[in-house]
């Protein structure tokens, strides 16, 4: 067994830098990559383009990164493991096959996980009586079930373990959790068990901080935000684990950034609940028992991670059609930039009404005064420059269509000082909402095939 | 005597759904006990009026100095629902570091907490 298994997070969302996967494997030692692209609503994005052409449904970036790494993948024998799968693991474990087969002696062997994807078990589950309330709302899934366009079951460690001890150097998965893709081959390696639920936590917890890229490493870090070196070359994070579930975060030399303890406590808060109950499908981890320590230069040691078990529910995310919308801006100039944007906010207002136009929402924000800290900003109305950001929302296409001609007339018939409106017309976009749920564990069966 | 959050503690904040999450922590961990203190759930609650249209809850991390608001009702309906400039809650972070709160003046002292400049 490995004293220390190092894995690199090497990308947080899919629109991450193209090329840290490549720094990641080449800046330093590692043994495993690990790369997150799927936010929540992620999985729609690419149900639609599967839907248009059977072949994609895949987070596409991920096969330029394999091309990038395969040297070391195939000579250095660092391991990849993905959620690039989207609702199409299967084409894109061939689309990194073909990539593979343009090397000689390519020695490729992929894990593909599936069985995520509920979309077409989604009838028969809702009849055997699985509800699928909205986790927020409590509303069951049959009032949007005509508008839904995927549905997957957020999957643990398990099967992503599997295609590890079946020999897979790239494993590539649908909706596994994030924490999951860091997890497993700490599992894999120190034959962590199911039930060694403070190790799993610890797993959890490294995935937790490391899964946003370089978001725990510098990057979005406010705490001596000025001092923090060299952020166009940051180092992305990665782990040094040993089998007793402590952890140093660290990132490799040479590069931009800072990992210390307040940049990593930032990211252990980010996107948190109940601290005390962080439920993943493998254990529940209690984020209050971590110890940070600083661990020389850019190094934390993470420790006293505790444990408890699983709930027997998985998280499902679903996506569905819900509307319309549309954002158009305006820019008004000094004096009184605030009280033309204000001015122009009641004048467009009485103008949509005129036309009989229904929304479900509209919602007006002036930027440079309110948008972000509300009324706490306090007087801004001396500001240089405020932007009319007009936004609306609703089920009826043509209604948000027809604002979208509404805003251009405004630079010549309303208040004064007007500009920034070079962009045209706002676009109409629909908006594909997500719905979160919770389904029994044993009806979802992860599968897991190996491709050589 | 006045203390800024913005000079005790730096904060990230996140979303889930229609709820923003703010993470507290203190620059130094003595001054914890200043926030877990004085930075109450109800007071958050009365800081984001008008802002949010949900509850507040409030969970403490002393391990981490820090402290977890969720901010319920937070998002304009969240996600991709949201209008928002800030759909996705990140900037509730230094929203909430605005926030001014009163401390005595002995234990300020005996702390160093820097006043409201």
């Amino acid at each position: 067994m490995k004293e220390i298994v190092r894995v690199a997070a090497g990308q947080g969302f899919w629109g991450d830098d193209l090329d840290a996967p490549r720094r990641q494997v080449e800046g330093g030692q590692i043994d495993y990559l690990m790369l997150d692209y799927l936010a929540e609503v992620t999985m729609s994005i690419l149900q639609k383009q599967r839907e248009r052409d059977p072949s994609l449904g895949y987070a596409r970036d991920f096969v330029g990164a394999m091309e990038s790494i395969l040297p070391a993948v195939l000579d250095r024998e660092v391991k990849v493991v993905a959620n690039a799968g989207g609702v199409n693991p299967r084409a894109c474990a061939e689309a990194v096959r073909s990539v593979g087969a343009q090397r000689r002696g390519s020695k490729l062997r992929i894990g593909v996980v599936t069985g995520d994807d509920l979309l077409g078990r989604l009838d028969d589950l809702m009849a055997q009586g699985h509800a699928l309330a909205n986790m927020e709302t409590g509303e069951a899934l049959s009032s949007v079930r005509d508008r839904v366009l995927s549905a997957n079951a957020y999957i643990g460690s398990n099967p992503i373990v599997e295609a590890l001890h079946g020999g897979a150097n790239v494993v590539i998965t649908g909706r596994s959790t994030d924490t999951a893709l860091t997890m497993a081959p700490l599992r894999h390696e120190f034959g962590w068990g199911a039930e060694s639920w403070d190790q799993l936590a610890a797993g959890i917890v490294a995935g937790h901080i490391i899964e946003c890229g370089a978001q725990c490493s510098g990057g979005n870090c406010l705490y001596d935000w000025k001092s923090i070196p060299d952020l166009a070359n940051v180092g992305y994070p990665l782990v040094e684990a040993r089998a007793d579930g402590t952890f140093v975060v660290t990132k490799h030399p040479g590069t931009g950034g800072r990992v210390s303890v307040p940049t990593v406590s930032e990211q252990l808060v980010y996107e948190m609940g109940d601290p005390h109950s962080y439920i993943t499908p493998d254990v529940i981890a209690d984020f209050t028992t971590i110890r940070l320590a600083q661990d020389g230069e850019n190094r934390v040691l993470v420790s006293g991670i505790k444990g408890r078990p699983a709930t027997d529910k998985l998280k499902v995310s679903v996506a569905y059609r819900a509307g319309f919308k549309a954002v158009g801006t305006l820019v008004y100039a000094w004096p009184e930039a605030l009280e033309k944007a204000q001015a122009a906010d009641r004048i467009l207002r009485e103008r949509l009404d005129r036309l009989g136009l229904k929304f479900d929402r509209v919602l007006t924000e002036f930027v440079g005064a309110n948008a972000t800290h509300g009324a706490l900003a306090g007087d801004r109305h001396d500001a240089p420059e405020v932007q009319l950001r007009f936004g609306v929302r609703g089920s009826d296409r043509a209604a948000v269509e027809r604002f979208t001609r509404e805003i251009a007339p405004l630079v010549l018939n309303g208040p004064p000082s007007v500009t920034g409106f070079a962009g045209g017309r706002p676009k109409v976009e629909e908006i594909v909402a997500y719905w979160p749920a919770l389904i029994d564990k044993s009806v979802v069966k992860p599968k897991v095939e190996i491709i050589s | 005597m006045k203390i800024r959050l913005l000079d005790i503690a730096h904060a990230r904040s996140g979303d889930k759904g229609d709820t923003a999450n703010v993470g507290v922590i203190a620059l130094q961990p003595r001054w914890y006990d200043v926030l877990e203190q004085f930075v109450t759930r109800s007071r958050v609650a009365d800081h984001f009026r008008g802002m949010i249209e949900g509850d507040v809850e409030r969970y403490e991390l002393p391990n981490l100095n820090a402290l977890n608001f969720l901010l319920h009702g937070a998002l304009d309906g969240g996600g991709t629902l949201s209008l928002k400039t800030d759909a996705q809650g990140k900037v509730y972070s230094t929203a909430l570091l605005r926030m001014v709160i009163d401390v005595p003046d002995a234990e300020a002292k005996r702390l160093a907490l820097p006043a409201v400049r």
